[in-house]
């Protein structure tokens, strides 16, 4: 074959170009982009702000002051009659508080007698010596006539001055700390004696009307509680409720009720729930009250729609010709739904269990009506004991006028939001890792 | 199971049943179906033979599907779906209570127009059947119904290393072959194909066109298809659907150059459809 060339092929004009308007077009883009940039850095910089304040406010709540001092255990402020061999209730009634008093004194090299002096050390330390040295005292007897070094928690407003929180400007007399406070407070801090060191409390405390010995320890387990029965019951229930509707039952007027009914239940306030829980569980069922086991039957029947509707949407995104592949074999319907349905819908059925999780552990209302808004000082041993949940727990720290208490509660935020940023985490990652192409 | 196939084939050949009309394997009676109020199929009466390809051909809607799906029930998985009249296979109605929808489904295999294979590897593709039928006990014996399904299937030895790798990620045809070997895993007695080259490259179709031909020595082959070539290659007898009745059934070469009806005329020389 010869060459040819293409030069030599005759080109036609071109018509004559026709406005169809697509400068307008590209404006109304550019436009669109600018109202969805803009709505999104609306939304994040609300969530700047929100995370800013909050933890600018609540960091501090995670370091906490101490003060160790070389505490004697002396049996003459301990038992002074010599009656603990006969009466154990000594043990417990004892002026500890003066114990580490005492210490301090000591280590301030302050003259005992001086009245006015020791006057002016009240409320330098944590009330919570009294339990500290009690339990140590409790636990080994043998203590006694001995001296120890022990980490004696200040106290809340002492705690705030060692943070810098406290204005000391301000007039002596309308402020919480003294001057002579301040003033044994830095020398303690010079000689290394006070120091901040991690909040280990506020993990472990339960309530308290001292800041200084209040943490979230019974909202901790509390909510753990919760989140375990609101995973076994409505996980379950959930799944076996969304494969009947989803893969068995037939299309009909019935269904469509309970579709509709479903979906209804999703959006009814969670307070209505609680009121639900404290009519069922509680008056009729005899449950106890403030207990968790009932908060998280409440949180089951809130969660419960949430994950219905995920868990359907996930079996409905199945492709159908899964089901016929493994019907066309001689598959039963439940070996399809079990053997390659359910497994295909395990990514969207995780998410929405995880989310609905996510939202039952930051629901605060129905709690509040079953009594978990209860002032519980004890760590609940099981599901029937009073318990309060995290939510619950920054509700009540906000209604404190304390600084110190607003201070945990910015801290106990973080807490939850570290939670439920886990568990979305988790979703996502899980979601990423199971999701399957077909 | 395999065994007890081939056994029967060897009677079957014994007999000398093999040529001309060849024995009934399965047999339609009057049979309609709805969909809700709309009727597809209006008393179809077809005969399946043996050993043979039988082609269902004619326009989209015109009922072949829906035809093809009433053999393995597969039906009765759509909702609002009714099927009237009666199905024999070897003899005895598949609406019996006598025989369960499950032991239907593993005697009458079926492939589908776009490859599905499951989500799994090319060997719990392949093992999947015959483990949820109890047909093999040991490893050892599911692995040899792997094996073989793969190489009867022609894909043995494209995939030979790879069997642990996702069947998802093989080529469109090999992913009906895979489908192909899935079926016949459970050792069916009947195949039924729904358009199974619709989704394929001519190469990948004609790969699908020998296996089929090789395929019809063991199984007995109901193949739905678009395409009057392919119907003309692999089959010898040919039904016509129209409008959801049977226009015409016989021989694939007479259907072909000589049919009765000027419906199937047209279709066949491209007029309608």
């Amino acid at each position: 074959m010869s060459e040819v060339s293409f030069d030599a092929l005759p080109v036609p004009a071109a018509p004559a170009r026709r406005d169809i308007g697509l400068k307008a077009r590209y404006r109304a883009e550019r436009r669109f982009r600018l109202y969805g940039l803009l709505a999104v850095s609306v939304g994040l910089a609300f969530l700047a702000v929100m995370l800013v304040s909050v933890v600018g406010k609540g960091y501090t709540a995670f370091r906490q002051t101490a003060v160790t001092l070389p505490i004697a255990f002396d049996e003459s402020v301990i038992d002074p009659r010599g009656r603990r061999a006969t009466d154990p209730g000594v043990l417990v009634r004892a002026d500890y508080p003066k114990l580490a008093q005492n210490a301090l004194i000591e280590k301030l090299g302050i003259d005992p007698g001086d009245k006015a002096m020791v006057r002016k050390l009240k409320g330098f330390l944590s009330d919570g010596a009294r339990v500290q040295l009690r339990d140590i005292v409790m636990a080994d007897p043998s203590v006694i006539g001995t001296t120890r070094s022990v980490e004696i928690l200040a106290s809340a407003n002492l705690d705030s001055a060692f943070k810098g929180q406290i204005d000391l400007a301000v007039d002596e007399a309308r402020r919480k700390v003294s001057d002579q406070q301040v003033a044994w407070m830095n020398r303690l801090k010079a000689e290394g004696v006070m120091a901040g060191r991690f909040n280990i409390g506020l993990f472990t405390f339960g309530a308290s009307s001292r800041p200084e010995t209040s943490g979230m320890g019974v909202a901790i387990i509390g909510s753990f509680y919760m989140m375990a029965i609101v995973l076994l019951l409505a996980l379950p229930i959930g799944v076996a409720a969304s494969i009947y509707l989803e893969e068995f039952a037939r299309k009909n007027r019935f269904t469509d009720l309970i579709e509709v009914n479903i979906n209804n239940l999703a959006a009814v306030p969670s307070i209505v729930f609680g009121l639900l829980g404290l009519a069922v569980f509680i008056n009729f069922m005899g449950l106890p009250r403030s207990a968790s086991i009932v908060g998280g039957l409440v949180l089951t029947l809130m969660t419960l729609p949430t994950i219905i509707i995920a868990t359907r949407a996930a079996l409905a995104a199945v492709p159908p010709s899964i089901r016929s592949a493994a019907l066309g074999l001689g598959a039963s319907k439940m070996q399809t739904v079990f053997h390659h349905v359910l497994p295909l819908a395990a990514p969207g059925i995780l998410t929405g269990t995880i989310i609905g999780l996510a939202r039952a552990l930051g629901e605060t209302a129905p709690l509040l009506l079953i009594g978990m808004v209860a002032f519980v000082a004890d760590r609940p041993s099981t599901p029937f004991d009073p318990a309060t949940a995290l939510p619950v727990q920054i509700y009540m720290w906000a209604s404190e006028a304390e600084r110190a208490f607003v201070e945990r509660m910015s801290g106990a935020i973080i807490i939850l939001l570290i939670f439920l940023m886990a568990m979305n985490i988790t979703a996502i990652v899980l979601r990423r890792r199971f999701e399957r192409r077909w | 199971m395999n065994v007890m196939t081939e056994k029967s084939l060897e009677t079957a050949v014994g007999a000398g049943i093999s040529q001309a009309g060849g024995a009934i394997k399965m047999r339609a009676d009057k049979v309609t179906v709805f969909y809700g109020e709309k009727q597809a199929l209006f008393g179809i009466d077809l005969l399946v033979r043996k050993n043979q390809v039988t082609a269902l051909i004619g326009p989209s809607g015109c009922g072949k599907s829906t035809f093809l799906r009433c053999l393995n029930r597969m039906n009765d998985t759509i909702e609002g779906a009714r099927v009237g009249g009666t199905i024999t296979l070897d003899g005895e109605d598949i609406h019996d209570r006598a025989i369960d929808v499950v032991e239907l489904r593993a005697r009458v295999g079926m492939v589908f127009q776009k490859p599905n294979p499951f989500p799994k590897s090319i060997y719990e593709n392949v093992a999947y059947g015959p483990r949820i039928h109890g047909l093999a006990r040991h490893k050892s014996d599911i692995d040899a119904i792997v094996e073989s399904s793969l190489k009867r299937a022609g894909l043995f030895n494209e995939v030979r290393d790879r069997l642990h790798e996702p069947g998802t990620g093989l080529s469109g045809g090999q992913q009906q072959r895979l489908c192909i070997a899935r079926a016949i895993a459970v050792s069916p007695e009947v195949i039924l194909m729904d358009e199974p080259c619709s989704a394929l490259d001519p190469i990948a179709t004609a790969r699908i066109e020998e296996l089929i031909d090789e395929l019809r020595q063991n199984y007995t082959i109901v193949i739905v298809t678009h395409s009057m070539q392919q119907a003309a290659r692999v089959s010898s007898r040919t039904a016509m659907f129209h409008l959801g009745y049977l226009v015409e059934e016989g021989a694939t070469e007479k259907m072909f150059t000589n049919p009765d009806d000027k419906r199937t005329q047209d279709y066949i020389t491209g007029r309608f459809g």
